[in-house]
């Protein structure tokens, strides 16, 4: 079991899929835990984007686990090895499990690159191709406690046909049963955990011959790839991750790759995913907009007391066109989703109401829209800081309301509650 | 009229002075302002557009700044004085609870707007958001000034280039001086917003001190020296800001306009200057120049990719505490909080040293101060700036 002793506790099953609980004895010392289901940091080369260490640490609760890609960390190999320490030495990280994946999963990297013997990634500096031992000799550097297996994931485009499926699928297990071969045999590797990926495009049988055999090797979880929002309709992303989830072992935790929208994640948290990559906040931050998407499940008309809604309340104070997502033509004219709310826009110029009523992050404790706003059409670098700042203590609160309402049988709610967003 | 009630109107500012330099000209300065008391000699940042750069306004507290400065023309421009006074002025618009001193916004429409014209009115100018002219008169810039609600407002003065000599520097000291008074008329805070006069009269001696004896007739809480750092030689500067403090009263702050480097802090601080401001140390970071007592270091030289060292071993600032130059370096290429990690460590750096300074002065060291900080700055005595030794040389500090 290549050396690492995580334990998954679950604590819930719902309907057969849906998976409460928690992962222990986590990191090469096992002295963290996470919830699941859950969500991990991103980062950019350790940093949260925008953030120094004071700003994230605004933020109360952090997930144990944090997300770096051999993409950002190909590059500084050299210094990795002279540095001898590991990443989250070098990188100031005290506390924290770290996760190394293949790629970022902000930023989708070109295809046609993937061989029998290779894997690429684009850092800072372009392309850098990696075979098996390059690989793991940057692994051993890194030193992370979980790391991704080399993959081919080259099947997200909808032409891809069943043969290059099937390649994909062969060359990804080809790729662990070699990362698996050095990572048994690397001391240093002593208690790291790492993730097989299960590949397999849009075809059923691919993915479940995938599962099954990455079930077989000595792995710690699993990555499910090759779902990403834009690469299928979440239909059939259910359909296959139920199909997938079957195949694996109950007690090794299973990471989706790619996801992040609030809906798609229901949904697959529903199918029987565990992990999630916490790129959603970044990709709103660079949008100029704010989460404030509503996920309380309180505001349900059942729980009285607690039901008294902020909405009228803002309906009687503000024009009706200042409410956030509220609005879906003028969400499809600024490519906005509906889960978020573009501070460019001048209806927030004079909008001294935090970005989201009740939200107690730094942002919101201090700053007004009309600050953001001001902050985004000046083009100040804090309001980058700021947004990700409510953007990640948002999208993390959100993972909360899940595990919450899988521990109170409320996700139809939760997921009503979340369909209900940007709909009158 | 309300002339006369500036006069009698407590201002909103009390300087207390802590202890004297008995061989310099330094002081070491309290200064109370409506928001807190600022300890002097004190470098101000700069946060142009109500922010400053990158930073949290926690985090620039926790640096321990007292007074930061906005400015006039861009938070005028945009997003205007009043929403910035529904808002609850630039303070609640930007959550700063502690000083702020605005300046009046001509320098900026000088030096960044083509087609200002200077009249007796005030400065015109084409805006470079919607092209309309504008006119910045003294009364419209202390209106603005107002609405930002600044602890520290400055006078609008006609602004020329220090490089500029000849009968427009006398032209424009003199117009200094009327603007003043309609500042002075037009200010509708003197309770609580203090207006510092701007002494000019360029790199002439006769000017400045004709600017000097009108200006200190008039009862404003504090002054500053103006039309300095603009590209002129060294030489005339200290020569300037020395004969400045000479003729300034004792019992009231001055402050060095755009000055930010360090050893002109610690030299102007030894000519008698209590207050610096300038965006110097956090423009620099954000292009990867750290400030350190032996001058600057470029983190994305690729010297440093393998250097495993803090920025400044002995800085105590949150970068210093937990990032490496080597991770700086690296994290440069992936990231914008590298340009924030910096800028921190700048804030910090120019802080420190104005607390150390203060320090010396408090404990009656300063001369020795200025001989070690020189001595780190500089790898010999021969690398000293000779304007930074005449100047020294002048309130009594040599060096062997």
């Amino acid at each position: 079991m290549a050396g690492c002793r995580m334990k998954l506790e679950l604590s819930q099953v719902v309907q057969g899929r849906g998976r409460l609980g928690l992962l222990q004895e986590i990191g090469r010392m096992g002295q963290h835990s996470l919830d699941i289901p859950g969500c991990l940091l991103y980062t950019h080369l350790g940093s949260v984007p925008h953030l120094t260490q004071d700003a994230l640490h605004t933020l109360l609760s952090l997930p144990a686990v944090t997300q770096v890609t051999l993409s950002n960390m190909a590059e500084h190999q050299e210094v990795l090895e002279e540095f001898k320490g590991g990443f989250k030495k070098f990188a100031g990280l005290h506390d924290t499990v770290l996760y190394c994946s293949l790629h970022d999963p902000a930023a989708p990297c070109p295809t046609g690159h993937t061989t029998n013997k290779t894997v690429s990634v684009w850092g800072s500096g372009g392309r850098i191709e990696l075979k098996v031992d390059k690989f793991m000799a940057l692994q051993k550097t890194v030193q992370p406690d979980w790391y991704q297996s080399m993959a081919d994931g080259e099947t997200w485009q909808t032409s891809t046909t069943r043969k290059r499926v099937r390649k994909s699928v062969d060359r990804t297990l080809a790729h662990l049963d070699e990362c698996l071969m050095v990572h048994q045999k690397s001391q240093e590797l002593d208690g790291v955990g790492v993730f097989g990926v299960v590949e397999g495009g849009d075809i059923l049988e691919e993915r479940v011959r995938s599962a099954r055999e990455t079930a077989k090797r000595p792995v710690a979880g699993f990555c499910l790839d090759g779902f990403q929002t834009g690469a299928m309709d979440q239909a059939l992303r259910s359909q296959l991750i139920t199909a997938v989830t079957k195949e694996l072992p109950e007690d090794k935790p299973r990471l989706l790759q790619g996801v992040g929208r609030p809906d798609e994640v229901l949904a697959c948290v529903e199918a029987g995913v565990d992990l999630f990559e916490g790129f959603l906040p970044f990709q709103t931050t660079e949008r100029g907009c704010a989460l404030c998407f509503s996920f309380d499940v309180t505001l349900d008309p059942e729980s009285a007391g607690t039901a008294t809604l902020t909405v009228p309340d803002e309906e009687q104070h503000t024009p009706r066109e200042t409410q956030p997502n509220r609005d879906l033509n003028w969400d499809n004219q600024t490519h906005t989703t509906r889960f978020e709310m573009n501070l460019k826009h001048k209806r927030f110029q004079d909008d001294f109401r935090p970005l989201v009523e009740g939200c107690g992050c730094y942002c919101c404790r201090n700053h007004q829209r009309a600050y953001v706003h001001h902050l985004l059409v000046t083009n100040e670098l804090l309001a980058g800081v700021l947004l990700m700042i409510h953007n990640t203590s948002h999208y993390h609160s959100f993972f909360r309301a899940i595990r919450e309402a899988l521990a109170n049988n409320k996700m139809d709610l939760l997921r009503r509650r979340v369909l209900e967003n940007g709909k009158e | 009229m309300s002339f006369k009630k500036t006069l009698n109107a407590v201002p909103p500012l009390c300087l207390r002075i802590v202890a004297d330099c008995p061989v310099t000209k330094a002081r070491a300065c309290d200064l109370t302002l409506p928001h807190c008391t600022v300890s002097t000699p004190v470098f101000m940042p700069v946060g142009t557009q109500g922010t400053l750069k990158g930073i949290t306004v926690d985090q620039l507290e926790g640096l321990g700044c007292q007074i930061c400065l906005g400015n006039t023309y861009h938070l005028g421009m945009r997003p205007g004085p009043e929403l910035i006074e529904k808002a609850k002025g630039l303070h609640g618009f930007m959550n700063w609870k502690r000083n702020l001193l605005t300046d009046s916004g001509g320098f900026q429409m000088v030096s960044l707007v083509e087609l200002s014209e200077v009249t007796e009115e005030g400065v015109k100018f084409k805006s470079p958001y919607d092209g309309k002219e504008i006119l910045l008169s003294p009364e419209k810039s202390i209106s603005i000034q107002n609405s930002l609600g600044s602890d520290i407002m400055m006078q609008l003065d006609d602004v020329v280039s220090s490089t500029v000599r000849g009968p427009r520097v006398e032209e424009a000291m003199h117009r200094s001086i009327r603007w003043l008074d309609r500042c002075i008329a037009a200010n509708k805070h003197p309770e609580k917003q203090n207006l510092f006069a701007i002494i000019q009269g360029g790199l002439d001696a006769e000017l400045r001190k004709a600017c000097l004896d009108e200006m200190t007739k008039r009862d404003v809480p504090g002054f500053a020296i103006g039309g300095l750092s603009g590209g002129e030689e060294k030489d005339d500067f200290w020569r300037m800001v020395t004969l400045s403090t000479d003729h300034l009263p004792r019992e009231k702050p001055r402050y060095l306009m755009g000055v930010g480097y360090a050893v002109d802090l610690v030299v102007c601080v030894a000519l008698g200057c209590d207050m610096f401001d300038c965006v110097f140390p956090t423009r620099t970071a954000r292009f990867g120049s750290a400030l350190v007592p032996w001058g600057s270091l470029q983190v994305k030289q690729k010297q440093y990719a393998k250097d495993f060292r803090p920025i400044d071993p002995d800085c105590h600032c949150p970068t210093c505490k937990r990032h490496s130059r080597a991770y700086l370096h690296a994290l440069f290429k992936s990231d914008t909080a590298a340009m924030h990690h910096v800028t921190i460590h700048n804030i910090a750096y120019q802080l420190t040293l104005m607390r150390s300074v203060r320090q010396s002065i408090v404990e009656g060291r300063f001369p020795e101060f200025i001989r070690t900080f020189m001595k780190r700055m500089f790898s010999s005595r021969d690398q000293y700036p000779s304007w930074a030794v005449e100047a020294l040389a002048s309130v009594n500090v040599t060096f062997e």
